[in-house]
């Protein structure tokens, strides 16, 4: 079958997964009780998003003047966070849409929270146009239909009207696209839910999603053209953001190389979002085997092209600001004047942020490397911010007019606005990390046996390679004991002889005849215990309930981890409730 | 013909292809097939036809783009031109290359949003709508063949079985 993939790919699914997994572990987020990190989490981005909240009422009901905008700096925080909003939106797209044109399968593991978080990120970023309006109330303008105006239409000519359009086209296919997707996975949350309520919810966002031949084959066919109306419509959109500025004639902005330098831009904050999400939710989440090494570092290198585009772009600005010899053009955004001026800081930090920082994923070790790779995704979301504010306040700062030129200085009412925004961006993510199948699992499985390590073994070992997963688990319960995944199994003959009087007693697992059970729902149990009953050969409650202080005192010496621990939790008595 | 129909389950993707080649040979009718991810090559071996949908975008990007051309020119050209910063408004042509994003933003929302319109009302999706999966493991990784019972039902069951399937139920048909 069509399932071969070349050895030398690294496998995307890790840990032995089976199809019956993949669901088991998508729903466990959502059929379980919420850890008191999220909680933490949680109530914080909710106080942001309400401080927010304050902060536009505030600016409604008094007007834009609560903002520290000035005659000279007419526009500042608001569309710096605006276009920084925008910006993160488009990994999402990039990833679902662009990846799923050049049929890149690690695009699976990661596409689902990608497009969530594109659809959030739009969220905020449509906000600042409408409250930047003042009058809000008077928004319907921006809107082509007749009006008490005697019809005076909206201009076509202008690239702040054509953002209308991208953006609010941008958000409804990706709305469309995210939400077509998760008809499969909804699907399967409803028919593994047990509440009356939660099988209703999940009923009805399913859109009675059956799974039938006909249904996919559309399924795919709707994917792939989406797909294709995706990919140029992501890049029409901060073109078009570029164009508010390009357009312009003040010095700084009337810039050709724009749009390619935005685009580039955007895709490089978003990835950058993505890891700083996808790194917390991989270990929050148990995702750790559907968000591999292999995600990170890929992603990390579409970050070191995209960020050397952006350098790219930040050399010819400085060096034509430079050769035009013109004194407007040595106090615009990079140029020399900017990195000796008032504004240096705001300078150095999108050099240093954007392009000193992210050339660290050169080093194969530093891009394979959680952490780093965590550490630097902040550095490039703060330094993409400033890439905006950099464009928008250093060049409005100075003039033709040297008696205007000023600096810009936020009210508490600016901040406010900022961090509710972060504030609510967080509060839906977090949302849907709890209610949402956050890995696209039914494109998972179908992926699973071209790249599933347990797959990629079976068939480098030389097996068929229409091997099933039956014959898969059953071989792995013959190599547990040298399978190196953990390292407390130290000197293997002597545990190999415990391991054996331990499993005569509590009896065989067989995985032709049996089921193997959710152990992590006994109390005491987490996912890195369940993993290592697993190698010893224990899978089922039934297993577990006919463990006594012997087999306990077995395993502690096997696992030699948290001594006591089973005994103390009383596993036997949990199980053998669970069991039936 | 009877009213009865079996429902076979498979825990293997390339088992139930295998099947359903099997089944279409021995000239037994395929009511339906539910699985929990895209199967590739399931239509083929069903026989289903390709879908038309690709085209159907294609249509409506046209309509879409002829709205916008029809709209943009009604506005600011036909009803209320105006000289905004001495750009040409006096014809569509000399105008349009700033329509050219607004046309191009209207052809990808027709597209997009009537062609998802065509694939849920054409499978039938919609909100409050019944699931029909017969068997709730078909979402998790099980995979489901319905055959109208044609002739002698211990004959088809015992087809089925020897094409692998895990579990045979004979059902009335609905």
């Amino acid at each position: 079958m069509g399932h071969y993939e070349a050895p030398i790919r690294e496998a995307i699914i890790t840990g032995d997964k089976s199809y019956h997994d993949i669901t088991v572990d998508v729903a466990a987020p959502i059929e379980g009780k919420a850890n008191k990190k999220w909680w933490i989490a949680f109530i914080i981005s909710l106080v942001a998003f309400l401080w927010g909240v304050g902060a536009i009422v505030y600016t409604i009901g008094t007007g834009i003047g609560v903002w520290g905008l000035n005659n000279r700096i007419n526009w500042a925080w608001d569309i710096t966070n605006f276009v920084w909003w925008v910006g993160i939106g488009h990994a999402g797209t990039l990833i679902s849409a662009v990846l799923l044109l050049f049929r890149q399968k690690w695009r699976m593991g990661i596409n689902r929270s990608a497009e969530a978080m594109t659809i959030f990120a739009v969220v905020q970023a449509g906000l600042f146009p409408l409250i930047h309006m003042g009058r809000i109330w008077d928004g319907f303008y921006v809107l082509p239909i007749p009006n008490q105006l005697g019809s005076l239409w909206v201009n076509f000519n202008s690239p702040l009207l054509w953002d209308v359009f991208a953006i609010s086209t941008y958000l409804s296919v990706s709305l469309v696209f995210w939400w077509t997707g998760l008809l499969p996975d909804f699907a399967m949350i409803r028919d593994r839910a047990t509440k009356p309520f939660q099988k209703k919810i999940y009923s009805l966002v399913s859109f009675g999603w059956s799974g039938k031949a006909k249904d996919w084959q559309r399924f795919e066919e709707v994917s792939l053209v989406l797909a294709g109306l995706a990919t140029p419509l992501v890049l029409s959109v901060h073109t078009i953001v570029s164009f508010d500025f390009a357009t312009s004639v003040i010095p700084g902005w009337h810039s050709t190389v724009y749009p390619p330098y935005f685009v580039a831009g955007a895709v490089f904050s978003g990835f950058a979002m993505v890891q700083t999400l996808l790194l917390i939710m991989r270990k929050v989440s148990n995702l750790e085997y559907y968000i591999t090494r292999v995600h990170i570092e890929n992603m990390n290198k579409v970050i070191l092209v995209t960020g050397g585009i952006v350098t790219v772009a930040y050399l010819s600005e400085l060096f034509v600001g430079w050769y035009t010899g013109s004194s407007y053009e040595d106090f615009v955004y990079l140029s020399v004047g900017a990195a000796t001026g008032p504004y240096w800081w705001a300078f150095w930090s999108l050099i240093i942020c954007n392009s000193v920082i992210p050339q660290l994923f050169w080093f194969k070790k530093i891009r394979t490397n959680y952490i780093w790779t965590f550490v630097i995704s902040i550095f490039i979301n703060i330094g993409m911010w400033f890439e905006r504010f950099d464009i928008i306040v250093i060049n409005l700062s100075r003039g033709h007019l040297p008696s205007s030129w000023t600096m810009f200085s936020p009210t508490f009412v600016d901040i406010g606005i900022f961090i509710g925004t972060l504030g609510f961006f967080f509060v839906l993510f977090l949302l849907y990390a709890r209610t949402f199948p956050v890995i696209a699992q039914a494109e998972v499985k179908s992926i699973l046996k071209s790249t599933g390590d347990n797959y990629k073994r079976a068939r480098e070992g030389g097996a068929p390679v229409e091997k099933t997963i039956k014959e898969v688990v059953e071989t792995k319960a013959e190599e547990v004991i040298s399978t190196p995944v953990e390292e407390i199994i130290a000197d293997a003959d002597d545990k190999d002889a415990q391991t054996n009087s331990l499993l005569n007693s509590l009896g065989a697992f067989d995985a032709s005849t049996m089921q193997a059970d959710d152990l992590k729902k006994v109390k005491g149990i987490g996912p890195v215990m369940e993993k290592t009953l697993n190698q010893i050969g224990i899978y089922t409650f039934a297993q577990v309930s006919k463990m006594t202080k012997k087999e306990y005192d077995l395993l502690d010496s096997i696992t030699g981890s948290f001594p006591g621990r089973a005994e103390r939790d009383d596993w036997a008595g949990q199980a053998n409730k669970l069991k039936s | 013909m009877s009213s009865k129909v079996i429902h076979a389950l498979y825990d293997d993707d390339d088992v139930l292809l295998k099947a359903v080649k099997e089944v279409k040979a021995a000239h037994h009718h395929i009511e339906e097939v539910y699985t929990p991810f895209p199967v590739h090559g399931l239509d083929k071996a069903m026989g289903l036809e390709p879908t038309r949908l690709g085209i159907t975008a294609f249509m409506y990007g046209l309509t879409g783009l002829g709205f916008a051309v029809w709209f943009l020119n009604f506005i600011m050209i036909q009803d209320w031109p105006q000289n905004i910063g001495g750009k040409p408004s006096f014809s569509f042509a000399e105008n349009m290359p700033a329509f050219v994003p607004v046309m191009f933003e209207m052809t990808v929302f027709f597209a997009a949003h009537l062609m998802v319109i065509t694939f849920y009302m054409r499978s039938k999706i919609w909100p409050f709508r019944e699931a029909e999966n017969p068997d709730p493991r078909t979402t998790d990784d099980h995979f489901l063949m319905e055959v109208a019972v044609d002739g002698d039902e211990d004959t088809l069951a015992s087809l089925l079985k020897g094409t692998g399937a895990v579990e045979i139920n004979v059902k009335e048909k609905h």
